[in-house]
């Protein structure tokens, strides 16, 4: 992050607008302005379209030859399959209430990541196109020519879109510009353009079951060691069972959970929760994977990827699916999972508590419960010991992440978990939380390092409400349910709101949970004394 | 911007200048019939057309609390779980604006980031589509005999204030004063202006001509009203009167105009977004897609990696690390 300016300088956005006419405008595409591109030998596997190696940096992207029919008759498609894409090509009145909710746009001041805009890169194609009004009037319509630079300009732009929807809250008419992102990058995929850190999860996902490429041999020495990390600290020790048969519950959550820290401690966590309950679970190597790039990729790309879990419950014979912390990975499921499969595995069920009888009845399609839901019933039926004490010398605020807030609803969940496991808890300020919250600035598999300032401008507004909270209450853990958080607020927090740290919501579960027959806790999950209870 | 203005004063000065050379006929009666049926149909063509394509995923936006845990309040207003709930929202969102009532203006004061209410687009957006709503409510008075009861009632409501003569109605000014904001608001917001095209200025000019020469008519160049009423209604019996026409003012035949350009506008704009808001898919579903099935039309075949493929890559490592197999290694047979 050294090459970016300060936090002092780059907060100061001016929100002017240029003199020209933002058709008149190119984007400049240098090093840390786009990410770096897929490999023909990523994409080529995977059967996306014309697979080629390119250069962004370079004045030639090499389309294939008949890139413009490539275009039209994939904008044709797309419109005749998705009422949502028409109706928001059309009904637009540009009355800007979306312009300055976009976290891009607040931390960028650059018009064209104002939503509306944003969506005019598109639309002004589709009305040159699809419109009789476009065709004749041109530029006074609003309609222009597509040529190479719009292309390279939707590259640019589409890829500082999170598809995060909190535009579309403030929509009158509901104008979802995640919709309108997804379809450009479609679009774009068909020509062979795609970001590595896309793709290459996307393609190990198909491969390994997971996004980071965990092979399942690896996968069962990650979770065996962070059960060695769970004893040393609690001194239980358990062996979480592995691809196997016969267990109710399969458990599903994202592979960057058991990566990199502070993810680790949200599946530590996870594990022990289900051994201190008893739950009867297994994890799977096949399905080792909550998250889904293929969202940011292409809606077949999505169902492919996803597929994996209904046919691990099958082959497994599990009655229901718990599934871990993840944001998009709820939107899937929330909102795609059970069209795309259409009816559950017969061997599923209406998922059902087996610690406390709950039955799960928003649940009765997909068979796919939230550990957030399935934690917060436990906690209100007393199913669990908690000593929210232990997490004392924190004062926690919680982070909503996009998709459970606008695309789900899952708010009072975690804060029921949250209020339970600490004792210290304070909200940021009302227009960046619950539904109105904010993007972690790199979602939709913009987590990339090389464009390290985009991201940090997309984390403004979160940024800013953190070190309000930091400020007036000395709030030093920021959680969330989102694995792509757990990696991307770290930095953002550094940046933003020195001196707070993100968790798991579940790190902070298992920090209070009081297990049966574990040692006297001196340490936290994360292995640092806890103050207070320092062996005497 | 300069260009729409211009437009719609030369369709002004087209219809006056036609009204007194002698195309009076053309302008009340051709033109309107043309414009109402190419408004009826237009209207039915882009809704039809929208509404024939698939909606292949659920995808509302949630706007609180979901349904799940029996205990916890659910939002089912801003995140309905069923038709009810959304009923509730689209009515909101169609009559209260609810969306836009969450408006907020960002700003950054110092080292903070400020959130605003902002809620005069929201007001004057209301005005106007319900001093719109009134005044052609009140137009009724011309469309039928014997004036319906609510249209009385209406014009009452509306000149409550009993200023002047004849009678002030409160939306006449008031939609002038909401157009004027929000041309005002297009001009002077410099975000507005930027993302402001021809077609967005054009519509907003043309309601302000239309709105402007009626009221001009009304309290100004009067014109005889009885006469008007007699020709009005000699065209809903498809039967034009055209000794009528000949003793009705200027003004009106550029009021008439104005109105027949914006009926045959109408169906090919933005205007449509009267249409299109019940359609759209955030807004219009219940979040309902984890108790209820949801079908794409279009559900392509399911193709992905299957188990078998999996472990036959995996196999040996995956049984020396002792996970479960299906097939053992061949070696290990």
């Amino acid at each position: 992050m050294s090459n970016i300016p300060s936090a002092e300088e780059l907060i100061k956005v001016s929100y002017d607008m240029p003199s020209e006419n933002w058709m008149d405008t190119k984007p400049e595409i240098t090093e840390g302005a786009v990410a770096y591109p897929a490999k023909k030998a990523t994409m080529e596997p995977l059967g996306m379209p014309n697979p080629h190696d390119w250069n962004p940096f370079e004045e030639d992207w090499h389309l294939p030859e008949n890139w413009e029919e490539i275009i039209y008759n994939g904008l044709k498609e797309r419109l005749e399959k998705y009422r949502s894409l028409k109706l928001f090509m059309d009904i637009c009145v540009r009355c800007g209430a979306c312009a300055d909710k976009c976290h891009y746009f607040i931390g960028s001041g650059d018009p064209k990541n104002m939503p509306v805009l944003r969506a005019e890169l598109l639309r002004s194609v589709y009305r040159k196109d699809f419109t009789t009004a476009g065709k004749i009037l041109g530029k006074l319509a609003g309609a222009r020519k597509l040529d190479k630079d719009v292309i390279k300009e939707w590259f640019y732009y589409f890829y500082q879109c999170t598809e995060c929807r909190r535009c579309s809250l403030y929509c009158p008419y509901g104008i979802d510009t995640a919709e309108v992102t997804m379809m450009a990058r479609e679009l774009l995929h068909e020509l062979g353009l795609g970001l590595h850190w896309i793709m290459d999860p996307v393609s190990n996902c198909n491969r390994t079951g997971n996004h980071l490429g965990i092979t399942p041999h690896a996968f069962k020495e990650i979770v065996e060691f962070l059960c060695e990390d769970i004893e040393e600290v609690t001194g239980i020790s358990i062996n979480p069972p592995f691809n196997e048969p016969g267990h109710e519950v399969l458990f599903i959550t994202p592979s960057g959970d058991a990566f990199a820290e502070p993810g680790i401690y949200t599946f530590m966590g996870y594990l022990m929760l289900f051994e201190e309950i008893g739950l009867d679970y297994t994890l799977s190597t096949y399905a080792s994977e909550g998250g889904n790039f293929g969202l940011f990729t292409s809606s077949s790309m999505m169902k492919k990827l996803n597929a994996k879990m209904y046919a691990e419950a099958e082959r497994l014979g599990s009655k229901w699916i718990l599934g871990g912390e993840c944001g998009h990975m709820w939107r899937v499921i929330n909102q795609y999972m059970s069209t795309m499969n259409g009816p559950t595995p017969s061997c599923m069920e209406t998922p059902v508590s087996p610690i406390t009888g709950t039955v799960f009845e928003n649940a009765r399609e997909t068979k796919m419960v939230h550990i957030a839901e399935f934690t917060a019933d436990l906690i209100k039926h007393n199913k669990i010991r908690l000593d929210p004490s232990r997490n004392d010398h924190l004062k926690t605020t919680f982070h909503d992440s996009c998709n459970p807030a606008r695309a789900m609803g899952l708010l009072e969940e975690p804060r029921e978990i949250m209020r339970a496991v600490c004792n210290n808890f304070y909200e940021m300020p009302e227009n960046t939380i619950r539904e109105q919250t904010f993007c972690c600035g790199a979602g939709s598999g913009l987590n990339t390092d090389e464009i390290m300032e985009i991201r940090m401008r997309g984390a403004l507004p979160r940024g800013n409400a953190l070190r309000y909270v930091q400020e007036k209450h000395g709030v030093n853990m920021m959680s969330c349910v989102c694995a792509i958080d757990r990696a991307t607020l770290p930095p953002l927090a550094d940046y933003w709101a020195p001196g707070v740290d993100i968790a798991g919501v579940h790190e902070l579960v298992a920090n209070a949970l009081v297990m049966k027959g574990e040692k006297k806790r001196t340490m936290d999950l994360r292995q640092e004394e806890l103050p207070g209870m320092e062996d005497e | 911007m300069i260009i729409s203005l211009l437009a719609v004063i030369a369709l002004g000065i087209l219809a006056w200048m036609g009204s007194m050379m002698g195309f009076q006929y053309v302008l009340a009666v051709c033109l309107p019939y043309t414009a109402v049926i190419v408004f009826l149909v237009g209207f039915a063509w882009r809704i039809i057309d929208w509404a024939k394509r698939p909606v292949p995923f659920s995808i509302p936006t949630t706007g609180g609390q979901q349904k799940s845990l029996p205990w916890i309040k659910p939002a089912t207003l801003d995140n309905p779980s069923n038709s009810k709930g959304v009923w509730g929202r689209m009515i909101l969102e169609v009559l209260m604006f609810r969306s836009l009532f969450r408006n907020t203006n960002v700003s950054i004061e110092g080292d903070r980031v400020v959130y605003w209410s902002s809620k005069f687009l929201w007001l004057f957006a209301l005005i106007f589509h319900y001093s719109f709503l009134i005044i052609f409510v009140r137009h009724f008075r011309f469309f039928a005999e014997p004036v319906p009861f609510f249209v009385n009632a209406i014009e009452m409501f509306d000149g409550i204030l009993q200023i002047g003569a004849p009678r002030l109605y409160m939306t006449g000014p008031l939609i002038l004063v909401a157009l004027a904001y929000l041309i005002g608001r297009r001009l002077f917001n410099q975000k507005v202006r930027y993302i402001s095209l021809l077609s967005d200025y054009f519509p907003l000019f043309l309601i302000f001509g239309l709105c402007a020469t009626g009221v001009a008519m009304r309290y100004f160049l009067k014109v005889d009203i009885a006469t008007v009423k007699v020709f009005v209604m000699s065209l809903l019996h498809f039967a034009p009167d055209t000794a009528a026409l000949a003793k009705i003012g200027s003004i009106f035949y550029v009021h008439m105009f104005f109105l027949t350009v914006l009926l045959m506008y109408f169906p090919f704009s933005k205007l449509m977004h009267a249409g299109g808001v019940f359609l759209s898919p955030t807004r219009n579903m219940a979040n309902d897609t984890r108790m209820k099935l949801h079908v794409n039309p279009w559900n392509p075949e399911k193709v992905y990696r299957t188990y078998e493929e999996y472990e036959n890559e995996f196999r040996v490592p995956m049984f020396e690390a002792g996970l479960p197999v299906v097939k053992k290694p061949e070696d290990k047979e």
